[in-house]
């Protein structure tokens, strides 16, 4: 009574499994220590949790399979065959215990490794959590070197980085698979995470507890980048806004001073210095639009200003009243923002 | 002077005075529910009550269903476009409520409802007008949410509505009322009928039924009863908050004031996790019945199956973190949840083991409907167990927490340690509800494309979730190449809605053209297939006598009767709690009306209340006239001390 | 079976009256136009009576509960407090009384959002979009208990300064006998 298509079936998703095992989310293409310990974790039990799982089908084809007598009286039982099954199913008790008493000490000394793996976190950024964005803030002793972006958070890769999560509205949670578990930013709390990434590599992240309308558009990057590199990025990051060098580009910056950007966005260098929305003032330089939600582009930019409802529905980024001749100046100058 | 002397002189006409074709007459009249509108609104027959439930259950579902189907369109490629996040909000909320409140555990209490009494040998449940008003409170309360969903006030938070996403400020309007009063109103009903179940299993059996002789459907639903009365009141308690929150302005959940959003969670999670063993244990009663059957024989290892539904049903109230595990806890207490998460596995394999054992040791096996749903339980049931135990890790949920995986993890347990029973269960009893067997052919289609369906598609979600894929996501982007197996699933769960379109004609095709069925088609042991099919109003005619755990099997020729109950007034035994020895004759309940107003008037409270908290003012005279309607003495025999 | 029947009916209804509390409407409608236009905040006109106020987005916003919990936020937001103070007026008049020197309407509150006031009240006409101004006045209306109870926001997730707007009295009311 086995269905022959469980077998068809297992081969098309075999198909599937090989396909997506490595991807830029993927728990299974683990990029940093406690995700690959994980990941280790995940296969060991997989596997283990499988066997018992064939074990007991095979137990249920032996049953369809078995010849029976016909039992005249049902009440009557076979005192030796009864001994014997009692013997098999004690013993299959014991040995389900024994199994989940292992996993269970695995699990302990898991999580063990995991806590040991950031303990010298040199680099301390608190992300806080917005509805449907994430600010990012590098704490550092010297205030002048305080760095607050967002979305896009880049690590020195090869270092141990401690995330201070906290939240301003609902609960959000910060999840990057391949370096390491989630854990949720929750209001009125403080949790503390800390991860590593091994190699340079960009990680892609999602906030994963709903959070309302736009949950699924709440993406983050995590780019790791070898030392030297991100003292560099780091610092350019401190630098103030570039000014405008075209006609366009200054246009631009007017029309972004002048209209409703303000009332929400900060460019650092100039006026515009509200903190109620993501930080634009390098935001020509970075992978991605709306937390995650679109790639930079100038064309995607011009979108994304021109219609947010369109792109991410119930989003706080209002539709406004722009003209052709604005938002392209609005665009230019933006992207000119490195 | 003998002692009988000295007994006073029962009143009224007995059982024992009459013949057994006038008996028949007479306690069809004194049990018998009105024809008309008003005997079908005043009936309180645990079998009409009980089938209702079915019914309306049953609706729910294939709504709950819909909002899947929609769902799962949604999401059958990136970007699809073709629901918004607010309607998609909306149906994956109604779809949680649904299935969880209006479907699963009132579809098991309502199994339970029909077949307790009839296997414990008595005529009626405890408490009949409580189990009416249970039925009418769930009925307001499920038309209540979805009217709501269709007047665009759905509930949209989730079906755990955390705060604050639920909380005053970041869900305006009326919405997160309306999911905090539904569940109000279906933990109301769920509680009535559970003390109704406790009473009857406990207080009425027949005689002879010992607590070791007791079927195990029976243990299931007295467990599953106990659970449901443990955990509700948390959830109550934690919805009630959270209108008083949004409604009254306290500040319960918020942390600015001295409040704490995450001991919503807590409260919501205590009874969140018993509540899926208060879906699931009925489900292993089921089970239990149906084996035995099949197998030819007594159950193997009855004490050992007891002492598991027993030990999982303590053990369910010590899990509830684990579904807080990424939330920041201290890590041993996390730990601990881990080790309990682990444990309760246990009497889980110890119950599938004796399953397993009973089929092994028994005769041949007839693969009738029933029993290919049994099979395919163990088949989809055993995994989602085991991917229980990788979510019970820690380290390992923190990866998995949140995505498909654990979307999978819950169907599979869900719908293959639940559903698939509960659809053997009503093929199994359908002749006895109905009088008339289901199409076998038509049986054998649903079951193939049911569990085809299921497993194409939920299998891959486990796989889609380790590849990162969160939940309750409206869509997704194309770059992930998340979207091929997206389709896949979707293609395997418009399967596995079908499957379901199936099984509501056979239903309907089988209750007008179906074969006509005996007493007892699977040669089963238990009381209930003592009766007629379906079954009188009265149930017995006399109670039974019970000598062994299957008696049936073990009174081949016929049962033994006990007699002395009066057939001219509602009259139930009552027996001692362990030995089951005959004590008392207890009247039971005529119909009435008044289990309906006072539902209408509990219900029109907590409508009122979710727009002021004047309702429940003005909602009190209502719900007093009402019960004091209903307790007032009618002056019928019942009423009699 | 009439009760499964009705139940049947209502599951399977189409909207009925789709409630306008709940209607969460991110876009603004283009016909409507973006505000720059005049909103007229009165009926009287020289020359004859002008045709009753068409404009009908006053209506789509005031009782709305989605809307007036936007208007909340964007009071936060916009510093609003900076010189009204929550509603009790520092710099700026207070907003949670009955007094009004430009009128208390909608319309009108809409209109000094929207081109300023002499003495202070900044023009926000090219700051803020047209149906975040009208989401700004419909909350403004409910800090002196003029919107539906049902729809105005509730207790604040945060600290609060006042009681929350579905439970200020009505300041044209409070205090006057009836």
């Amino acid at each position: 009574m086995r269905p022959p298509t469980g077998r068809i079936a297992g081969a098309v998703l075999l198909a599937f499994i090989l396909s997506g095992c490595s991807g830029v989310q993927s728990a299974l293409d683990p990029k940093g220590p406690a995700a690959v310990e994980l990941a280790r974790l995940i296969w060991f039990f997989t596997v283990l949790c499988a066997i018992v799982w064939v074990l007991v089908m095979g137990t249920i084809a032996a049953i369809l399979l078995r010849r029976r007598q016909r039992r005249s009286d049902p009440l009557r039982i076979d005192q030796p065959e009864e001994r014997m099954v009692s013997r098999v199913v004690i013993s299959a008790v014991g040995a389900t215990a024994f199994v989940l008493v292992a996993l269970t000490l695995l699990s302990f000394f898991a999580n063990r490794t995991l806590a040991g793996i950031g303990e010298n976190a040199g680099l301390t950024i608190r992300v806080t959590g917005h509805q449907w964005w994430w600010e990012v803030r590098y704490e550092n002793a010297e205030p002048s070197r305080i760095l607050t972006t967002a979305n896009e958070i880049h690590i020195p890769a090869g270092e141990a980085v401690r995330f201070v999560l906290q939240s301003d509205d609902v609960i959000h949670s910060f999840w990057v698979p391949a370096l390491h578990g989630k854990l949720d930013l929750i209001p009125g709390m403080v949790n503390t995470l800390t991860l590593r990434a091994d190699k340079p590599g960009i990680y892609r992240g999602q906030c994963a507890e709903f959070c309302g309308a736009q949950h699924a558009h709440m993406a983050t990057l995590v780019i790791a980048e070898p030392r030297a590199e991100f003292d560099a990025w780091y610092a350019e990051q401190l630098k103030p806004a570039a000014e405008p060098s075209s006609d366009e580009q200054r246009a631009g910056h007017d029309a972004f001073l002048n209209g409703p950007c303000v009332m929400c966005h900060r460019i650092q260098g100039t006026p515009a210095g509200a903190v109620t929305g993501p930080d634009l003032t390098h935001i020509g330089g970075r992978q991605t639009l709306a937390a995650g939600t679109l790639k930079m582009t100038r064309g995607n930019l011009a979108a994304w200003i021109a219609d947010p409802q369109g792109i991410k529905p119930g989003s706080k980024m209002p539709v406004m009243d722009l003209d052709g001749d604005e938002l392209n100046a609005i665009v230019a100058y933006l992207e000119s923002l490195k | 002077m003998s002692s009988a002397d000295l007994a006073p002189k029962p009143e009224g006409i007995l059982d024992t005075e009459l013949d057994a074709e006038s008996l028949r007459h007479r306690l069809a009249e004194t049990w018998k529910t009105q024809s008309g509108l008003f005997g079908v609104l005043s009936s309180v027959d645990h079998k009409v009550i009980a089938r209702r439930y079915l019914i309306t259950a049953l609706v729910f579902l294939c709504l709950g269903g819909l909002s899947a189907v929609a769902m799962r369109v949604q999401l059958s490629g990136p970007e699809r476009g073709l629901i918004g996040p607010d309607l998609y909000n909306q149906l994956f909320t109604m779809h949680g409520v649904t299935m969880m409140f209006l479907f699963a555990v009132p579809i098991v209490q309502a199994v339970g409802l029909y077949l307790v009494p009839l296997m414990v040998g008595t005529r009626n449940t405890a408490f009949p007008r409580l189990s009416a008003f249970s039925y009418w409170i769930y009925l307001s309360g499920g038309v209540f949410v979805w009217v709501s969903f269709f007047l665009n006030m759905g509930p949209d938070i989730g079906w755990f509505a955390y705060v604050p996403l639920s909380g005053p400020e970041f869900a305006p309007g009326k919405r997160a009322d309306v999911w905090a009063q539904m569940i109000t109103y279906t933990e109301v009903s769920s509680l009535a009928v559970a003390v109704a179940t406790i009473v009857t299993i406990l207080k009425q059996r027949a005689p002879g039924m010992s607590l070791d002789r007791i079927p195990l459907f029976v243990w299931a639903m007295l467990v599953t009863s106990f659970v449901v009365v443990f955990a509700m009141p948390s959830v109550m308690i934690a919805s009630s908050f959270l209108i008083l929150d949004r409604l009254v302005g306290t500040h319960i959940f918020n942390p600015a004031e001295g409040g704490d959003a995450l001991i919503f969670q807590h409260l919501f999670w205590f009874f969140g996790h018993p509540e899926v063993y208060i879906i699931f244990l009925p489900a292993t009663g089921m089970v239990s019945a149906m084996v035995p059957a099949f197998a030819g024989r007594p159950i193997f290892g009855y004490l050992a199956l007891v002492l598991s539904l027993i030990a999982v049903g303590i053990l369910s109230f010590g899990l509830w973190v684990h579904h807080m595990f990424a939330t920041g806890l201290p890590k041993l207490g996390a730990s601990f949840f881990t080790a309990s998460s682990m444990l309760i596995a246990i009497p889980n394999g110890v119950q599938i083991f004796c399953w397993l054992a009973t089929l092994w040791s028994g005769g041949p096996l007839r693969l009738k409907t029933p029993l290919l749903f049994v099979f395919g339980f163990f088949f989809i049931f055993v995994a989602g167990g085991l991917t229980g135990v990788m979510l019970a890790s820690v380290p390992l949920d923190l990866q998995v927490h949140d995505t498909y995986f654990v979307v999978a993890h819950f169907h599979y347990v869900l719908i293959g340690g639940s559903v698939f029973p509960l659809l053997g269960a009503t093929y199994y009893w359908f002749p006895k509800l109905t009088g008339r067997m289901m199409s076998e052919r038509l049986g054998r289609w649903h079951f193939w494309l049911a569990f085809i369906g299921f497993n194409a598609a939920f299998f891959p979600m486990h796989i889609v979730g380790l590849w990162g894929m969160p939940r309750r996501v409206y869509t997704y982007p194309v770059e992930l190449g998340w979207g091929g197996i997206n389709l896949f699933i979707t293609a395997g769960a418009l399967v596995f809605f079908f499957s379901f379109v199936l099984f509501v004609i056979n239903l309907v095709w089988s209750s007008r053209h179906g074969e006509t069925a005996s007493e007892n088609p699977w040669n089963a042991g238990t009381l209930e297939w003592a009766t007629s099919s379906p079954p009188a109003s009265y149930n017995f005619a006399r109670i039974p006598v019970v000598t062994h755990s299957e008696p049936l099997w073990a009174e081949r020729k016929a049962l033994p009767v006990a007699a002395g109950l009066r057939v001219d007034a509602r009259e139930v035994l009552i027996s001692t709690v362990a030995e089951a020895k005959p004590d008392l004759r207890e009247k039971s309940a005529r119909p009435s009306i008044w289990p309906l107003f006072a539902a209408l008037s509990v219900g029109g409270t907590f409508l009122g209340s979710i727009f002021t908290p004047w309702a429940v003012v003005w909602g009190a005279p209502p719900i007093a006239i009402s019960l004091i309607g209903w307790f007032w003495p009618k002056g019928a025999p019942e009423d009699e001390e | 079976m009439k009760s499964r029947i009705l139940l049947l009916l209502l599951c399977v209804a189409f909207p009925i009256a789709a409630c306008e509390r709940e209607e969460r409407n991110t876009r603004p409608d283009p016909t409507l136009g973006s505000g720059g236009q005049g909103v007229p905040v009165t009926t009287l006109a020289p020359g004859g009576e002008r045709p009753a106020i068409s404009d009908t987005k006053a209506s789509e916003f005031e009782g709305n509960a989605y809307h007036l919990s936007e208007g909340k936020r964007l009071f936060d937001w916009f510093n609003c407090s900076g010189c009204h103070a929550n509603g009790g007026g520092g710099m700026g008049p207070a907003l949670m009384d009955d007094k009004w020197i430009y009128g208390g309407s909608i319309e009108s509150i809409h209109a000094t959002i929207r081109d300023g006031r002499p003495n202070g009240m900044p023009s926000f006409r090219d700051r803020i979009p047209d149906d975040q101004i009208w989401e700004l006045a419909a909350f403004v209306r409910s800090l002196s208990g003029n919107a539906p109870k049902s729809a105005a926001p509730s207790r604040n997730d945060n600290m609060m300064a006042h009681p929350s707007e579905n439970r200020l009295p009505n300041a044209t009311t409070l205090g006057k006998s009836p």
